[in-house]
């Protein structure tokens, strides 16, 4: 898999699919928070506002079109979550799914966590294309018959039906998170699972939902003392004693559940030096960690902050070893990114496959795409205007300088408010699932 | 010696001007702090936290609702103004000025 276009041995993006409405009015409802492929990239989740869960499935390669792959169509959808309001504390709990984390297959069916603030759910989807035909004392529309009318003994058949998809809860986490759950990581023992809010990081036990540890506590004894919260917290993806979290603080700590019951001390502090001189009033915020994520080799891990996605190698605490800059430009528009509040956006970041290139998103529908191997990046833009089927990506441009030129976009002209906060990418292929605020962009790479 | 001092003060204002000219995050510092002189010094820190950590807060009292509305069974409760989005203090709200929290039964947009 090599990476994003630009060379002659890069990879072109192409537009696969769009998903939701052209709508530009938005409802609330329907902003996506969440999106996931599951460990296969068969199926790719998302999550919305208004709680609901929709799953896509691939369709098997058809050889009638070898030259892209299969198409996400719509596999399954249901209401996670609800909106709630605790009468106790006077707190509305949103519906909104934070994270949706697929567990690895077992068995036929196919199991994934959501979770919105306070509640996290394990959803079992399951397909159904049997049915049971010829009971004795049922019609087959299900109304009962007479027993007088019952003169026969007949074994009921399994007989082929259309294929139905059902998702049922079949276990809800609660109570556990007096603060908002901003992540939800499965365990590679595929037993556990964390959970982390802004102040406190549960352990959990998949079958278990009356209790959970807790393995990490920030809270201070004095909240006037409050500096910093958890951000992200992620399990190390083959190592099941080793999860980090991340800080508002833009630092990261990698604890190990060997040494102790609560991981207060971290084994590990990953933290870059900041130079005195440069410190503003914004340093701090625009530090704070939006997302972490392992490689997936688990040799290095990866932060998303405002301005920039920095790669750690996990031997090597006092630095990052790679940075990227995702949209410096935007350094000089700190003040009103502050008065509009965009300045907290929560961007998310991924890798691909084989950890060669990571993504993240913009502002103005771009995302970017580094290559750590050959030192390049790309922006592209998800719109519905570059979406003719199988139509090349164009890579996109912010000028900075004072001269713009023909294609590029100056910085005042971007809108703030077309962010993509989540992006995912399949796990084996180039796959790529871009979420804009309330659609769904597939893109594929280009095959000849 | 006035001359000295004069000299010294010519340096100060050449470092920040320095400081704005290298870093463009300091300029926009003092633009903030241009716009709003009364913004605290530690802006990572408690309060903007305690905020975050509160999101979610609604005010609403079952008694205070329940009280007014016995005592004014035939008034009309007093409404809030259109366009207020924190029902707090005085006024006693009514099921219509809270926010809606209907359930979405509507299908994803995606599905469609």
């Amino acid at each position: 898999m090599a990476g994003p276009g630009g060379g002659s041995n890069d990879v072109q993006w192409c537009f696969s699919q769009v998903k939701g409405s052209i709508d530009d009015d938005v409802a609330e409802a329907d902003i996506i928070s969440t999106v996931e492929f599951n460990h296969s990239g068969e199926l790719l989740a998302t999550g919305d506002k208004g709680g609901r869960v929709v799953i896509f499935q691939q369709e098997p390669e058809s050889k009638n079109q070898p030259q892209c792959r299969g198409e996400y169509n719509v596999y399954s959808t249901f209401q996670s979550h609800e909106p709630e309001f605790d009468y106790l504390k006077s707190l509305e709990i949103e519906e909104k799914i934070n994270k949706i984390r697929w567990l690895p297959q077992k068995n036929a069916a196919q199991f994934l966590l959501s979770t919105n603030d306070k509640t996290i759910k394990l959803w079992k989807i399951s397909e159904r294309d049997k049915r049971p035909e010829g009971y004795n004392l049922k019609e087959e529309d299900g109304r009962y018959r007479d027993p007088n009318s019952v003169t026969a003994l007949r074994v009921p058949v399994f007989r082929p039906m259309d294929l139905m998809v059902e998702a049922s809860p079949r276990r809800v986490f609660a109570n556990a998170h007096t603060y908002h759950i901003n992540s939800i990581s499965v365990n590679s023992d595929y037993e556990t699972y964390l959970s982390a809010d802004d102040l406190r990081i549960n352990l959990w036990h998949l079958e278990i939902t009356d209790r959970s540890f807790n393995i990490v506590d920030i809270k201070p004894a004095n909240m006037e003392e409050l500096t910093e919260v958890i951000t992200a917290a992620e399990f190390h993806p083959n190592q099941c004693n080793t999860f980090v979290y991340s800080s508002s603080k833009g630092t990261i700590r990698m604890c190990d559940m060997r040494a102790s019951a609560l991981c207060d001390k971290h084994a590990k502090l990953f933290e870059e030096p900041e130079d005195p001189n440069n410190r503003s009033f914004f340093s701090e915020i625009i530090s704070s960690i939006s997302d972490v994520k392992f490689s997936h080799s688990g040799r290095y891990m990866m932060t998303r902050d405002y301005l920039s996605v920095k790669i750690w190698d996990l031997n090597m605490e006092t630095r990052p070893v790679e940075t990227y800059q995702v949209h410096e430009y935007l350094r000089s528009k700190l003040c009103s990114l502050y008065e509009n509040d965009c300045i907290f956006d929560k961007f998310e970041c991924c890798w691909n496959g084989n950890d060669s290139v990571v993504m993240t998103g913009s502002y103005n529908n771009f995302f970017r795409m580094f290559d750590r191997g050959y030192r390049q990046d790309v922006t592209l833009e998800a719109s519905r205007e570059n979406s003719k089927p199988r139509s090349v990506l164009k890579p996109r441009k912010v000028s900075t300088g004072g001269k713009r030129k023909k294609d590029e976009i100056s910085v005042d002209s971007l809108d703030f408010n077309k962010k993509i906060l989540h992006t995912a990418w399949h796990p084996l292929d180039n796959i790529i699932a871009v979420a804009t605020t309330n659609n769904l962009y597939i893109f594929q790479e280009k095959l000849n | 010696m006035s001359e000295e001092a004069e000299g010294t003060r010519t340096l100060e204002e050449q470092q920040e001007m320095d400081d704005k000219v290298i870093s463009p995050e300091k300029a926009e510092e003092a633009k903030l702090k241009a716009r709003y002189p009364n913004l605290g010094a530690k802006p990572g820190g408690s309060d903007l936290l305690r905020k975050r950590l509160q999101k979610g807060q609604k005010y609403f009292d079952s008694g205070d609702y329940n009280m007014a509305k016995a005592k004014m069974k035939n008034k009309q409760l007093p409404s809030a103004p259109p366009e207020k989005t924190e029902i707090t203090g005085g006024h006693i709200p009514t099921p219509q000025d809270l926010p809606q929290r209907k359930t979405s039964i509507v299908t994803s947009k995606l599905a469609g």
